[in-house]
């Protein structure tokens, strides 16, 4: 049984294994919308790497973090209804 | 590319493309040639600020004229011109800049521009993310667009009334009554206005103008983190001291939320890379005014080049030693603002009208000029 790490998605409470990324913590609950770009189109992660910061996202109130490069914490706030 | 036209326009950025769409409605035959693509060079660089100045008296003049033509085609400007109409707030760090500003509230007032004084409290209200500070003037009827697309739009209208654009046309050689081009074709014209920003004196010899290179960076979209065009009273300083160098806070929201931060003033560089260390300084500088900033993903950065004259007015009018070419460039930071004033003035020039405003002050031939190569 590996060690978890719990935290909230939109308020939801989840459970993750240690070292899951933000993305995946995401997207492990079935959610691909990310946030919405400067015409409302839904955005999510692309390249996984770092590189297109397309899965940008709100954590703990600060937006435009990098999902796919974010180690889940302890009580984070995740929200994916930003920009 | 062998033709003709009443005038022809060297430059598309913001200042040839208001010439050409003046100069269109007038009913002349208009050729806007462009070395690059429309909006390209220092209007795509810029910020995009429609300011009134109120002094020096040529530069409240113009910008006034300025200001006044751009509300006049607001109802017009498409929506990807980006017209918003956010005011001016020059911000005091200290009781010697809230000095500045009430001289300034009193000189705006007597010039029926509308300004309003702020105090401390009334600030942190209207910029919640700038440190206290000593106070602030708010001159609300100011401005804000995204130039490239007006220069677009000004293009466009010129085109249908008839005007030929050029783009990827290098100009080589200006004569009296004929433009040469690099690609080997020539204009016919009856004149021509130069319009190619500091590349003007490439074209003119002796011309006093000279590159002023400038930084700006732009964050991911923070909706709310700004409301005004934000600059430091001090910035007044660092524009009409001419130092080799010098930066300021000005910061501004752009519609979509993203924050654009300069500004910095560099003579003597003709390099447009980014030079690390000015824009950490001006970086530093904004995050002074604002910490928050510090937080913010700034996405992009980049430079352009100012066309700066010795007494920083602009040259508009006939060029000395040519009958038949005029000049519409050297306007430095005002650019954007007195595109409108510029194209105006230089029309009513050509064709023998009565300016609104004197443009003795702008004249090419004004003695107060040097020469950038002297």
């Amino acid at each position: 049984m590996p060690e978890t790490v719990r935290l909230t998605i939109n308020g939801k409470p989840v459970s993750v294994p240690v070292g899951t990324t933000v993305a995946a913590a995401i997207l492990r609950g079935g959610e691909h919308v990310f946030r919405r770009s400067v015409s409302g189109m839904p955005r999510g992660p692309l390249c996984g790497m770092g590189i297109c910061f397309e899965c940008r996202l709100t954590i703990d109130g600060r937006s435009h973090q990098p999902s796919c490069q974010t180690p889940c914490r302890a009580g984070m706030d995740i929200r994916t209804d930003g920009l | 590319m062998n033709n003709t036209a009443d005038v022809v326009v060297v430059g598309a950025g913001i200042v040839g493309a208001a010439c050409g769409e003046v100069l269109s409605g007038e009913g002349l035959r208009v050729a806007i040639v462009e070395s690059e693509v429309v909006g390209g060079g220092a209007t795509a660089a810029g910020m995009g600020h429609i300011v009134v100045m109120d002094e020096p008296e040529a530069d409240y003049a113009l910008t006034r004229y300025s200001r006044d033509l751009w509300d006049e085609f607001e109802p017009l400007l498409p929506p990807e011109v980006e017209f918003c109409r956010c005011g001016t707030l020059w911000v005091a760090a200290d009781e010697e800049e809230m000095q500045i500003a009430r001289r300034k509230a009193a000189s705006y007032t007597r010039l029926g521009v509308r300004a309003e004084l702020f105090d401390p409290a009334v600030l942190r209200e209207a910029e919640p993310n700038l440190r206290p500070l000593a106070g602030g003037l708010l001159v609300p009827d100011d401005s804000i667009i995204y130039p490239p697309c007006a220069a677009r739009w000004f293009v466009a209208r010129a085109i249908s009334r008839g005007a030929l654009l050029h783009v990827d046309a290098r100009v080589i050689e200006l004569r009296n009554g004929e433009v040469l081009l690099a690609s080997g074709g020539r204009i016919s014209t009856g004149v021509t206005v130069c319009a190619n920003g500091t590349w003007a004196s490439s074209l003119v010899p002796s011309l006093d103008v000279r590159p002023r290179k400038g930084h700006l960076a732009i964050t991911d979209r923070y909706p709310g983190f700004a409301h005004h065009e934000v600059v430091e009273l001090g910035y007044l300083k660092s524009v009409h001291v001419p130092a080799a160098e010098s930066v300021a806070c000005n910061v501004l929201p752009r519609p979509n939320g993203q924050v654009l931060i300069g500004s910095s003033r560099q003579f003597g560089v003709t390099d447009a890379r980014i030079d690390a260390p000015v824009l950490e300084r001006m970086l530093r500088r904004a995050v002074e005014y604002f910490p928050g900033l510090a937080r913010l993903n700034v996405i992009r950065t980049w430079t352009g080049f100012r066309a700066a004259t010795s007494d920083r007015l602009p040259l508009i009018g006939r060029c000395p030693g040519y009958d038949k070419i005029y000049l519409a460039t050297g306007h430095e930071g005002l650019g954007i603002t007195t595109a409108t004033g510029t194209a105006r003035l230089i029309a009513d020039l050509i064709l023998g009208h009565e300016p609104a405003i004197p443009t003795g002050p702008y004249a090419p031939s004004r003695p107060t000029l040097g020469s950038a190569h002297a």
